[in-house]
């Protein structure tokens, strides 16, 4: 199947219609004009910045550790990630070497976030394209692992799990034995996510062949995570620059060259199974000891610029610091996958019907929150 | 001819499986809570908003070091304490908590030397003037809880 061409006839007459900033299928207030041409997008022109809460400059005017709550508040749905990346640049330009346990607890606390993450996405992709039930199902198996974080952290979506050198606290009693349970009683539940929906004739039709984006349209844009993943790339920052104990694991990273909205849905089922292979290894080679290192009091990392980037749900988030060796920083960059995702929509969602452009931009696992930062 | 006759049935037969799993599903027990007439028990490192501990007499431990204020990312905070004739340390007199600016990351009860804060389990925290939220007084929440556990 191939795109829908642009059928025009006679003279040219469009119109403007605008998508959001209040409209559910943009989960967030995001804003995008579409120049319709009859029932054809035109030309699509994005309007970000509504939920712009300037987090870089707020990294840049308090103490390093400070900052740690806002990390959890750029993208809501995998606020580990963000924070792994953080506390990760702090300890890179301090040289801190964190305990192996806190590692560990890390990497599981991440990829349950991820597998929460996917859930939400693919409840919420499901009722964009017009189906109820299937957000029911994610959404109890998300509240497993919602409630098992919670009991570890004590909250349910702004985590603030992690510091800079280690954990807040230690794995809570029943945490291990919980996580076993989740990851014995989700495999099914994929599976059976799977025969609902991945196979439906309905879906297939609505997604397959729509929303092509291929692998040059994503380096032109910086798109990240599932979004190349599904143009056919194998790229993923925990094998390509790997972090915290990745390397040690056995995992593989889903591809699917079809570049479609189906192919990028199939990376991320694919991904949560992955997930639970991670945190299956994790918690065997669990090791004992402490969740945290050393740490100075007040932070003062030495002058100079560094990075460290994570794997999150939707792609590629970087952190960059740069430090004059003061206890407050010089400049916190965030790159956030959310904004090299969408920005390719412009040119994507040219010529197709808008009903599609919902089905293509539901695909880009958007968090307008992210996007604006 | 054929084709379209192996899709008729293939997409009958995927909407059979989606019915099915459905129908599975609907004799499942529920997974939800009546809230008001019941509700879960919240997990023992719950954060909502800060409340004192109290020692033996149930007064506040808390020392009115500030430690919790500089450490507080949104200075959402005020401490004031003074010291009384013969003790060695101060008490507290003013603990004022800006709900509406916290941000419950926790780095006020992890700095606390005299473990005198605490997070409460309080999740039902709702009002129709935001102004209630503005200023929580810890002490006289304290206060109001020593009435109860006497009375």
């Amino acid at each position: 199947m191939e795109l829908h061409p642009v059928q025009s006839t006679g003279p040219q007459e469009t119109f403007v219609l605008n998508l959001g900033p209040q409209h559910p299928a943009t989960h967030g207030v995001l804003r995008v004009k579409l120049t319709m041409d009859g029932e054809f997008i035109k030309d699509a022109v994005i309007v970000a910045g509504y939920v712009h809460r300037e987090h870089e400059k707020m990294g840049e005017n308090r103490p390093w550790d400070q900052f740690l709550p806002n990390t959890g508040r750029i993208d809501y749905l995998s606020a580990m990630m963000y924070t792994h990346a953080y506390v990760g640049a702090i300890e890179r330009a301090c040289g801190i070497e964190v305990p192996p346990r806190a590692e560990y607890v890390r990497v599981i606390t991440s990829e349950l976030n991820r597998i929460s993450s996917h859930l939400v996405w693919w409840g919420a992709y499901l009722l964009d394209l017009g189906g109820m039930t299937p957000l029911l199902y994610a959404f109890d198996d998300r509240e497993k692992i919602l409630d098992l974080l919670e009991a570890l952290t004590g909250a349910r979506l702004t985590y603030c799990y992690y510091r800079v050198g280690g954990l807040a606290e230690d794995l809570n009693e029943g945490f291990v034995e919980g996580t076993r349970d989740f990851v014995k009683e989700f495999r099914p539940r994929l599976k059976m996510f799977r025969r609902l929906v991945s196979e439906n004739i309905i879906f297939r039709k609505r997604v397959e062949g729509i929303g092509i984006i291929d692998a040059e349209m994503c380096r032109k844009y910086g798109a990240t995570g599932p979004m190349i993943r599904g143009a056919g790339i194998p790229y993923d920052v925990r094998r390509a620059e790997p972090y915290s104990v990745y390397p040690e694991l056995d995992f593989e990273i889903p591809v699917d060259p079809a570049a479609d909205s189906m192919s990028r849905y199939k990376v991320r089922m694919e991904e949560m199974e992955q997930s639970l292979r991670i945190i299956e290894q994790c918690l065997d080679r669990l090791p004992d000891g402490p969740v945290m290192a050393k740490v100075p009091r007040v932070l003062k990392p030495p002058e100079g610029d560094f990075c460290y980037a994570t794997e999150a749900a939707r792609g590629r988030f970087e952190v960059r610091i740069v430090s004059t060796g003061k206890p407050i920083a010089h400049r916190v960059r965030l790159r956030t996958p959310c904004f090299g995702n969408l920005s390719l929509f412009e040119e994507a969602a040219r010529g197709m019907m808008l009903a599609d452009g919902i089905a293509m931009m539901g695909s880009l696992d958007l968090v307008i929150p992210d996007i604006d930062r | 001819m054929k084709n379209i006759f192996k899709e008729v049935v293939g997409g009958f037969y995927s909407l059979t499986v989606g019915m099915g799993i459905t129908l599975r599903e609907f004799f499942r027990k529920p997974v939800t809570v009546h809230y008001p007439r019941e509700s879960l028990k919240m997990p023992e490192r719950y954060r909502s908003h800060l409340i004192f501990t109290s020692d033996e007499n149930g007064a506040s431990t808390c020392i009115a070091c500030n430690l919790c204020v500089k450490a507080c990312p949104t200075d959402c905070i005020i401490v004031e304490g003074e010291k009384k004739e013969g003790e060695k340390r101060k008490s507290v007199t003013k603990y004022d908590l800006d709900f509406t600016r916290c941000s419950l990351c926790g780095a006020c009860v992890e700095v606390c030397p005299t473990d005198a804060i605490v997070f409460s389990k309080r999740y039902n925290l709702a009002a129709t003037d935001r102004q209630q939220f503005h200023i929580i007084d810890l002490c006289k929440d304290l206060e109001e809880r020593n009435k109860k556990k006497a009375r």
